[in-house]
């Protein structure tokens, strides 16, 4: 790694104010920056740790019925809590990673980075939550913009993520052996107004929404709902450890999955 | 430079890091409690885990400064106050739960991770728990039984004999 000073602000307000400092960089649960740090493939000036700031922590439910979340909260934490309040959501936390990079990882983290096979995106845009920052809130569906890239601005901090709870719900993935991140993962939520079919893992593009199941499934919540449908391999991430087609082929067989689970 | 103090297997111990001195590091070089691995320094192997506020992370994958404050237990702590194994290290002595040894204050400290919120875990559970850990030596089938049976719990229907 290369040398960096770290900062641990115990408000939101410290820390959006050393995140203004020159080449400073926020720190959550740092289970992917810090392995990016020894790699060298980032050189900040000045990690700012959000996890020291207790405005940031939690799981409640707000007004509207919604699971609100602390931006710095850990995986296990969500997996614990959410569990009784929106179980679909507690049971995609509960399979991220290991025990112990569940207790260091954070939802802010995760959603702020974007990882393309990471778990969470697929659970804000399958409940349609509200990514809320130090400045603004904004819609899981103009969240995220692609691999890696979402519409946080430079030093912009999620400080909470706001989940609509659906009547049911279930995320399956289906992992890749070593590193056992998703290969294809798929959230699937069904609301009073329509079903949400949230995919990651599989695209170049990042988490994305199958909206053709989501009409389908809106009909009829059954697995059975997709069976005329397929997902074209233009657009699939293609690697060592799956062709493009192979991941379309995933994502129906997945979300069908997903969907006789929730029941 | 930055100064951290902390309590680690119930001493408290104080020192100056750099910002991006692990926690792995201040424990072994720092302190010299060498027990601590460091297997893939990629946050996979698990051989690293150590509990910070009674929490299994990887001391790999957390800096020396985010420990400040916290109390920490590594290996070194495990064993009982006359000296003797505690009872996972025992179950692990008894059933032959390593072979190198290499991974094993990783799955020890995992394993008692598992025990304090699920005393009487089943054999699922506890593969399932040790999905982080790794071990390259035995087929895990010994560890699992080593720690089913830390947990009083019969040990005759574990999968592989």
């Amino acid at each position: 790694m290369y040398a960096f000073e770290i900062e641990r602000p115990s408000t939101i307000a410290d820390a959006v104010n050393a995140l203004k400092s020159e080449d400073a960089q926020a720190l959550g649960g740092g289970q992917t920056l810090i392995p990016t740090l020894k790699q060298r493939l980032a050189m900040p000036a000045s990690l700012v740790s959000l996890t020291g700031i207790g405005e940031m922590q939690g799981v409640c439910l707000g007004d509207a019925g919604e699971v609100c979340i602390g931006g710095a909260t850990t995986h296990a934490t969500v997996a614990r809590e959410a569990a009784a309040h929106y179980p679909g959501l507690a049971g995609l936390a509960s399979h991220i990673g290991d025990p112990a990079v569940r207790n260091r990882g954070t939802i802010g983290g995760s959603l702020a980075n974007n990882d393309p096979s990471a778990c969470y995106p697929a659970a804000a845009l399958g409940s349609g939550a509200t990514i809320i920052t130090n400045v603004r809130e904004i819609a899981a569906d103009d969240y995220f913009q692609g691999m890696f890239t979402t519409a946080l601005d430079e030093g912009e901090v999620i400080t909470e993520v706001r989940f609509p709870v659906p009547e049911k719900a279930n995320y399956q993935k289906f992992v890749q052996p070593a590193s056992r991140f998703a290969l294809v993962g798929v959230f699937v939520a069904k609301y009073a107004d329509g079903v949400r079919v949230a995919v990651t893992g599989a695209s170049e593009e990042g988490v994305f929404r199958w909206s053709e199941a989501e009409a389908a499934l809106s009909g009829d919540f059954s697995a059975a709902a997709l069976d005329g449908l397929s997902v074209p391999a233009d657009g699939m991430i293609s690697d060592l450890h799956g062709s493009s087609a192979y991941r379309a082929h995933l994502v129906k067989v997945i979300t069908g999955r997903a969907v006789t689970a929730a029941g | 430079m930055a100064s951290v103090a902390m309590t680690v297997n119930g001493k408290s111990v104080s020192g100056d890091v750099e910002g991006r001195t692990l926690l792995v590091d201040f424990l072994r070089n720092d302190l010299r409690l060498t027990g601590t691995h460091v297997g893939c320094d990629t946050s996979q192997c698990g051989a690293c885990v150590v509990h910070v506020n009674g929490e299994a992370v990887k001391a790999c994958t957390m800096f020396a400064v985010e420990a400040d404050g916290a109390e920490v237990a590594t290996i070194e702590g495990q064993a009982n106050a006359d000296g003797s194994l505690n009872v996972i290290q025992q179950a692990f002595q008894d059933h032959h739960g390593l072979q190198c040894g290499f991974c094993t204050p990783g799955m020890v400290m995992s394993a008692a991770a598992l025990l304090k919120d699920n005393p009487k875990p089943t054999e699922g559970e506890i593969r399932a728990y040790l999905e982080g850990n790794i071990c390259r030596c035995t087929g895990y089938h010994n560890i699992v039984k080593a720690i089913m049976a830390a947990s009083g719990q019969d040990v005759a229907t574990i999968a592989a004999e």
